[in-house]
């Protein structure tokens, strides 16, 4: 299997996807952004869709799109009272956007069923380079700004109280976010990025209660759904991100049982 | 030292306290509060000095959570100012709220939670210093033993002492408690503020308490804030006797 270079490349890409999916989703589960992370990747798809009507790459337009809505959406929904519909509707627009973008790139059914499920043979050498500078740079980010945004992810008021400037810093996160949708789209795809940003780190908040270990944990179990999937999908020539998404419920359903488990005793 | 004999009593007519000392943390003048159209407060004026201990007391929606957010800076005073001494950048205040956004499932343990106020350094992870500071506070607010328990999974008590944990950590000179004790029975009411008593005796900190609980403001105060309709009533703590308070509920 490792023999063939797209999958070296799918391993290289899938392992970076991980780890930056690891690291970003413990402060998405934590800041409550799990439905913005769904509204990401449906903006993420009429990137890719507008990257291919522009003659871009799909990365390109993904990255421009995740970007600038990722601030919009961030700053529309402070609100909690109007968060929903204030998501549901950017939801609803980039979806409508990336269908049109897509009919209009006369591109056919293959290249939209790419954007949205993701492709192991679409990984080449140049995508898993573009993968580890994004990775690099959302970890380096990420990184500078460790300690104020665990303060302000674990616990806002607190952090308000000890001067954390809240807006930049939720802005400075939510790019991160943008360029991270951008990454982990390139295997699971822009429907199914929510997976890997998500289910890894709320399920490894019910096993470790540090954030270096919840870290830690929801990059293992991000690695173990991708790696798995892959070579799944490799052996069965089923969709890696139908594999991703199964491995990853299971986890977090297990971390529920061992939840119950340990709080009852 | 602060000392209450130096504290002047002033009400909403009269004069800011001119007898600055360098015991003199915080000086609120003349400081007013609408929302639209609607006045919450006005002309408050008063000082506080290290060592002190002032409850705000009055019913509920009379402003006092508002005057807090603004001493807090959260919240721009439509009137007034509040000046700290010698500067905003050099007196650190610790804020303990009634709530957080704390559910049973958060994740993090009695001292991640604590150590999240140490936020000044870039490395991921705490040097020898922060370690031996964060499990001195623990110590000292009787959370060792459960240290590593989800956050979560604590009783209200303890919630609280956390609360206050993180808040002490960065040893504060202005220490906020609004509504702290609220929640709690009547055995951690006392066990909490015993300790900060303990933490004031130590550094002498000026304390905020906000409450609506007498026992504790006459066990543990030195002076009071009674917020009301009308002018407000400002004195040491021998002074709030029941004529004060039928006075304000008059």
């Amino acid at each position: 299997m490792l023999n063939y270079p797209f999958m070296q490349n799918a391993f290289a890409a899938g392992t970076l996807i991980a780890i930056v999916s690891g690291i970003v989703g413990v402060f998405v589960v934590a800041r409550n952004m799990s439905f913005l992370t769904h509204t990401l990747s449906e903006i993420g798809f009429a990137g890719a869709a507008f990257g291919l009507f522009v003659g871009w790459t799909p990365l390109a337009g993904m990255l421009l799109f995740t970007s600038v809505s990722s601030v919009a959406v961030g700053q529309l929904s402070s609100k909690a009272s109007r968060r929903e519909a204030a998501i549901t509707s950017i939801s609803a627009l980039a979806i409508g956007l990336g269908i049109l973008f897509l009919s209009l790139s006369n591109q056919n059914a293959s290249s939209a069923t790419n954007i949205l499920f993701g492709s192991v043979i679409g990984i080449s050498r140049t995508s898993v380079l573009q993968v580890a500078i994004l990775a690099l740079a959302v970890i380096v980010v990420i990184m500078a700004v460790y300690r104020s945004l665990k303060f302000d992810s674990f616990d806002a008021v607190g952090a308000r109280v000890a001067g954390i400037h809240g807006t930049t810093l939720a802005i400075i996160f939510l790019v991160a976010l943008a360029f991270s949708v951008s990454v982990a789209a390139q295997i699971v795809g822009s429907l199914l990025i929510f997976i890997l940003l998500t289910l890894p780190a709320s399920a490894a908040k019910y096993f470790a209660h540090g954030v270096g270990s919840m870290i830690g944990l929801a990059i293992l179990f991000a690695l173990i759904g991708v790696w798995l999937g892959l070579a799944l999908s490799y052996w069965t020539n089923w969709p890696v991100s139908f594999f991703i998404a199964v491995i990853e419920v299971l986890f977090y359903f297990i971390g529920l049982i061992f939840n119950r488990f340990t709080a009852r005793n | 030292m602060a000392s209450n004999e130096t504290h002047q009593k002033i009400d909403s007519n009269g004069q800011p306290d001119s007898q600055l000392t360098e015991d003199t943390i915080m000086t609120v003048d003349k400081l007013g509060m609408k929302f639209g159209q609607k006045t919450v407060f006005q002309g408050l004026t008063f000082t506080l000095k290290r060592g002190e201990f002032l409850s705000v007391l009055g019913e509920n929606g009379i402003g006092k959570t508002t005057l807090i957010r603004i001493l807090l800076q959260q919240l721009r005073p439509t009137a007034g100012e509040v000046s700290f001494l010698p500067s905003r950048s050099q007196v650190t205040i610790g804020y303990v709220p009634q709530f957080r956004n704390v559910d049973t499932e958060y994740p993090l343990t009695v001292k991640d939670f604590v150590g999240l106020a140490l936020h000044d350094h870039l490395t991921p992870w705490w040097s020898k210093h922060e370690k031996q500071r964060l499990n001195q506070v623990l110590h000292e607010t009787d959370l060792t033993r459960i240290a590593h328990i989800p956050l979560g999974r604590v009783s209200g008590g303890e919630l609280q002492k956390a609360y206050l944990a993180q808040a002490l950590i960065r040893q504060p000179q202005l220490l906020i408690l609004d509504e702290s004790t609220a929640s709690l029975d009547n055995n951690m009411k006392f066990e909490l503020l015993d300790l900060v008593k303990q933490y004031q005796q130590h550094t002498q900190a000026a304390v905020i308490f906000v409450t609506h609980d007498l026992p504790l403001t006459k066990k543990y105060s030195t002076n009071f804030l009674l917020m009301q309709p009308g002018p407000y009533q400002l004195g040491t703590i021998d002074q709030l006797n029941e004529t004060v308070l039928e006075a304000a509920h008059a």
